[in-house]
């Protein structure tokens, strides 16, 4: 852990040159405000997350209650499977009568992604198990996709920025189903465009004088687009997993990054 | 019935996310396999982005793809995430009310 990496804080745009980090960081250090150690930089870095996640956790506390489900099951659901995607193509499932078998394969189907994003961290985090185990249950796009821009990546930070974007998932599924009549969904219907503007905010710095990264990214976009011209029937979890697995390899061309790992 | 599709649904979710990290233990993968992994966040984030992000209103494609362009231009400026996430929320607003 080397915390002088980054500690002034500067904007990842201005001064610290993204595609110079040749040994052992991670392809996305040298972030700024993203870099810290301890439990408060997780929760800082899981702020934006949970941003993002309030208005769709109230929107799915909503629709919950409206596809049949009391206040108790709708965050009961947001507490155990705590992915978003498939919590609500399970309640038009269940609007749709179809068993519930056929709803926890497509559940499997939608979630598999994850894997691969456990894949990815669990190669840069050294953690003992019993606490691995308790990480894992919190890995989504948006916890994945904030920890792998972060150098150093250790335990307290990925516990305090999972936990955050967490709390406001459940938090705003309970609120959502509770306060189903009282929510202009108009309103939360604005704030459809705040995990774009996450990852975007994310990927831009990442990328800057980091044309193979930068490379990467324009080839998975444009794949997952490919794909779901072609395949239309195509969920959009395996979209993600074939255009990840496909684009990334271009990372197999770049500079060697270890001493971590 | 419903907490049985929540426990399904638990468990199959559960597992994916956690497996990687039991057979990563000790596991030492080949080095071209290790920067295969770790571009996996690039990759991740463009397909996250497009182009699902012009469906962020479903009938308003140009919506998404302004609030993108002013996430992406704040973010030339500003590294604070959050900033970003509560401005482009506020934009967004602001396209709707006025398109």
């Amino acid at each position: 852990m080397s915390p002088g990496e980054n500690s002034t804080g500067v904007d990842p745009g201005g001064t610290v040159p993204a595609g110079t980090n040749p040994c052992g960081t991670g392809p996305l250090a040298g972030t700024g405000p993203l870099a810290g150690t301890g439990p408060q930089q997780g929760f800082s870095a899981g702020l934006p997350i949970a941003l993002g996640y309030l208005p769709i956790a109230v929107t799915f506390g909503i629709l919950a209650r409206q596809a049949g489900l009391s206040s108790l099951e709708a965050a009961g659901m947001s507490v155990f499977v705590f992915a978003g995607a498939s919590q609500f193509i399970a309640l038009k499932l269940l609007a749709s009568g179809i068993s519930i078998l056929q709803i926890v394969l497509t559940t499997f189907i939608i979630n598999f992604r994850h894997f691969l994003l456990s894949a990815s961290l669990s190669q840069r985090l050294r953690s003992r198990r019993r606490h691995a185990l308790l990480l894992a249950f919190g890995i989504t796009d948006e916890t994945f996709v904030v920890a792998s821009m972060r150098e150093p990546l250790n335990e307290p930070v990925l516990m305090g920025l999972i936990l955050t974007a967490y709390l406001a998932w459940v938090g705003g599924t309970l609120a959502g189903s509770l306060l189903a009549g009282l929510i202009p969904l108009t309103l939360v219907k604005g704030m459809s465009t705040a995990l774009y503007a996450l990852f975007i905010a994310l990927l831009v710095p990442a990328v800057r004088g980091k044309p193979l990264a930068g490379l990467t990214a324009l080839l998975s976009a444009l794949a997952g687009w490919a794909l779901s011209r072609l395949f239309p029937g195509l969920s959009s979890g395996w979209i993600i997993v074939i255009a990840t697995l496909a684009a990334s390899t271009t990372g197999i061309f770049s500079p060697d990054q270890e001493k971590t790992a | 019935m419903i907490w049985l599709v929540i426990l399904g649904m638990t468990a199959v979710t559960y597992l994916p996310r956690a497996l990687p990290f039991l057979a990563g233990d000790g596991l030492k993968l080949p080095a071209w396999l290790r920067r295969w992994f770790r571009y996996f966040p690039y990759a991740a984030l463009g397909a996250l982005i497009f182009p699902s992000i012009l469906s962020a209103d479903p009938h308003k494609p140009w919506i998404g793809a302004g609030a993108g362009l002013f996430a992406a231009l704040l973010s030339l400026a500003t590294g604070n995430l959050t900033v970003i996430v509560a401005a482009t929320i506020g934009f967004t607003l602001l396209l709707q009310r006025m398109l």
